[in-house]
C-alpha cells in the first residue's frame, strides 16, 4: 500500500453503556485502494460504515463532504427519471446540474437510452446501475458501499461487480459485504469484523489485477482462509 | 358496456325507481315530487340556482383552497417542531371532537351571515383530514432517501429544505393526495352547514326556503345541482392528483404504472 489517503480512526459506538457495538477501530485507506469488510449479519458492519457516513446522530463524521453512499437498495426516487436521479446532489445542494457529464456516466452504465424513463420501469440491475451513475456523480473521492449488489441475481451482481471495479478504480472504496466471493473478486485488502463489541482483524491482501477470477485455483486458499476466520469470529 | 354508457344505464335505472315508487304510494308532489317535476323546475329555475350555485361553490373552493393550506402548513410544523407535537397535536385531534353542528351558530354570530362564516366552516372540517394525512405522509419518507440525502449534503442545515421539498413532500404526496380528496368530499357539508344556519344566498339557503314553502320540487333541483357540483369538485381534485403522481404504481387499477 502506498501512502495512506485516508485514515478512519474512531473510538467506537454503543447503544448504551452496556451494550457496545463496535470497538475502537483504526483503518487506513490508500487513495485508489477498495477495503472490503466481511463479518456476520449484525455484527457491526453496517455500523461502522454508518459511523463514517456521518449517518448515525450524535457522532458527526470527519469525512463528512468527503464520501459517497451506495446502500443495498437503489434509493431510486420514485418520481425522478434516471437523468434526474443521477442529479440529485446538485438538486440538493442548489448547484448547477452537470446534465452532459450524467449523460455520459448512464451511457458508461448502459443506461443511455433510459435517461428520461422512470426507475418503476426498470429491472433491479438497470436500477441498481443507475444508483452506481448517482454514486459516481458524487465524484467524491471516498465511496462507502454498503452491500451494494447483495439483492441482485448471480449474474447481475457479477456484471455490477466488473462495472464497478472498472469504474471505482481511480478512488478509494469501503465495501461492506457478507459475500467473501466479493470480496475477493474486487478488494485489495479484507478485513473482518466481528466479536462483542465488534473489532477490525486484518482477513487477507490480495494482488493481481481486479476483477478477479473467483474460480481461479489461486483464490482458494484465501476463500478457505476468510471462511475460517469468519467461522472463529461467529464462534465468539 | 362502454365505459360512458354505465353511469347513464344506473341513472336511468334510478329515476324509473323514483318514478315507480311515487306512482306506486300515489305519493303527493309536496311529499316526493315525480322526476319530470323536478326537471320542470330545474328548468324553470335555471337562472336562480346557478346564481346560488355560484356562491356555494365559490365557498367550496374557498374553503378547500385555505382548509388545504392550512393543514398543509400545519403538518409542516408540526414535523419540524417538538414543541408544536406537544402542544397542538392534541389540540387538532380535540377539535375534531366538537361536533362542527354545533359551531355552526357561533361562526355566523362572529361572521355573518355572509360567505366568511361558510368559508370558515369548510376549513374547519378540511382542516383536519390534510394536515393529518400529510403529516403521517412526511413522518413515513423512507429513511434510505434522508440517509442518502445527508450524505450528498454534508448534513448542512442550509440545504435541510431542500431535502424537505425535494424528497419529503414529495413523498407524502401519495398521503397528502387522500386528504385532499376527503377534503373534497367534506367541503360541500362545511358549506351547506354554514348555508343552513344562517346565510343570504347559496344552494343550501334556497333548499331551506323551498322547504319552507313547500317547494319540494325546488328543494330537490337545488338538491340535484348541489351533488353535480360536489361530484365535480371531487373528479377535479382526483385528476389533478392523479396527474401529480403520475409516478406511483397504481396496483389497483393493473399490474404496471400508468402509461
Amino acid at each position: 500500500m502506498s501512502v495512506p489517503a485516508f485514515r478512519l480512526e474512531g473510538s467506537g459506538y454503543a447503544y448504551d453503556a452496556r451494550h457496545a457495538v463496535l470497538a475502537p477501530y483504526t483503518l487506513e485507506l490508500g487513495a485508489t485502494e477498495t477495503v472490503a469488510i466481511l463479518g456476520p449479519s449484525g455484527g457491526g458492519k453496517s455500523t461502522l460504515l454508518r459511523l463514517l457516513a456521518g449517518l448515525l446522530p450524535g457522532h458527526p463524521s470527519p469525512l463528512t463532504g468527503q464520501v459517497a453512499w451506495m446502500a443495498q437498495q437503489d434509493l431510486l426516487l420514485p418520481w425522478l427519471s434516471l437523468l434526474e436521479n443521477v442529479l440529485l446532489g446538485a438538486r440538493l445542494r442548489g448547484t448547477a446540474a452537470e446534465e452532459a457529464r450524467a449523460r455520459d456516466l448512464l451511457g458508461r452504465l448502459g443506461l443511455a437510452d433510459r435517461a428520461d424513463a422512470l426507475p418503476a420501469t426498470l429491472s433491479g440491475g438497470m436500477r441498481q446501475r443507475a444508483a452506481l451513475a448517482r454514486t459516481l456523480m458524487e465524484n467524491r473521492p471516498l465511496v462507502l458501499m454498503d452491500e451494494p449488489f447483495s439483492a441482485l441475481d448471480a449474474i447481475t451482481r457479477a456484471t455490477m461487480q466488473d462495472l464497478a471495479c472498472d469504474l471505482l478504480a481511480d478512488r478509494a472504496v469501503l465495501l461492506v459485504t457478507h459475500d467473501p466471493v466479493e470480496a475477493c473478486r474486487l478488494a485489495d485488502r479484507i478485513f473482518i469484523l466481528g466479536g462483542q463489541p465488534a473489532t477490525l482483524q486484518q482477513g487477507a491482501i490480495l494482488s493481481g489485477p481486479k476483477p478477479r477470477d473467483p474460480l481461479d485455483p489461486a483464490m482458494l486458499p484465501v476463500l478457505r482462509g476468510i471462511h475460517a476466520a469468519l467461522k472463529q469470529v461467529a464462534a465468539t | 358496456m362502454t365505459f360512458a354508457l354505465r353511469p347513464l344505464l344506473t341513472l336511468l335505472g334510478l329515476l324509473v325507481l323514483w318514478h315507480a315508487i311515487v306512482w306506486l304510494f300515489a305519493l303527493p308532489p309536496y311529499i316526493l315530487p315525480a322526476p319530470h317535476r323536478v326537471a320542470i323546475a330545474l328548468i324553470d329555475n335555471a337562472g336562480l340556482l346557478l346564481q346560488e350555485a355560484s356562491v356555494t361553490v365559490t365557498e367550496m373552493l374557498l374553503g378547500l383552497l385555505f382548509g388545504t393550506l392550512l393543514g398543509a402548513s400545519a403538518a409542516i410544523g408540526l414535523l419540524f417542531s417538538a414543541t408544536a407535537r406537544r402542544w397542538l397535536l392534541p389540540l387538532f385531534v380535540a377539535s375534531q371532537a366538537v361536533p362542527v353542528f354545533a359551531l355552526a351558530p357561533l361562526l355566523v354570530l362572529w361572521l355573518g351571515f355572509g360567505m366568511a362564516s361558510k368559508i370558515m366552516m369548510a376549513v374547519l372540517v378540511i382542516f383536519f383530514p390534510v394536515a393529518m394525512t400529510l403529516y403521517d405522509g412526511l413522518r413515513r419518507t423512507e429513511t434510505g432517501w434522508l440517509d442518502l440525502a445527508r450524505v450528498m449534503t454534508a448534513d448542512a442545515p442550509q440545504h435541510r429544505l431542500r431535502i424537505l421539498r425535494h424528497i419529503r413532500l414529495m413523498a407524502a404526496l401519495p398521503a397528502f393526495a387522500s386528504g385532499v380528496k376527503i377534503a373534497a368530499a367534506v367541503a360541500p357539508i362545511g358549506a351547506v352547514i354554514g348555508e343552513w344556519v344562517g346565510a343570504s344566498a347559496g344552494l343550501g339557503f334556497r333548499m331551506l326556503q323551498a322547504n319552507a314553502r313547500v317547494q319540494t320540487d325546488l328543494m330537490f333541483a337545488a338538491l340535484i345541482i348541489l351533488a353535480l357540483c360536489a361530484v365535480a369538485l371531487y373528479a377535479g381534485v382526483d385528476m389533478v392528483t392523479r396527474r401529480l403522481l403520475r409516478w406511483q404504481p397504481d396496483s389497483h387499477a393493473s399490474f404496471n404504472i400508468r402509461p
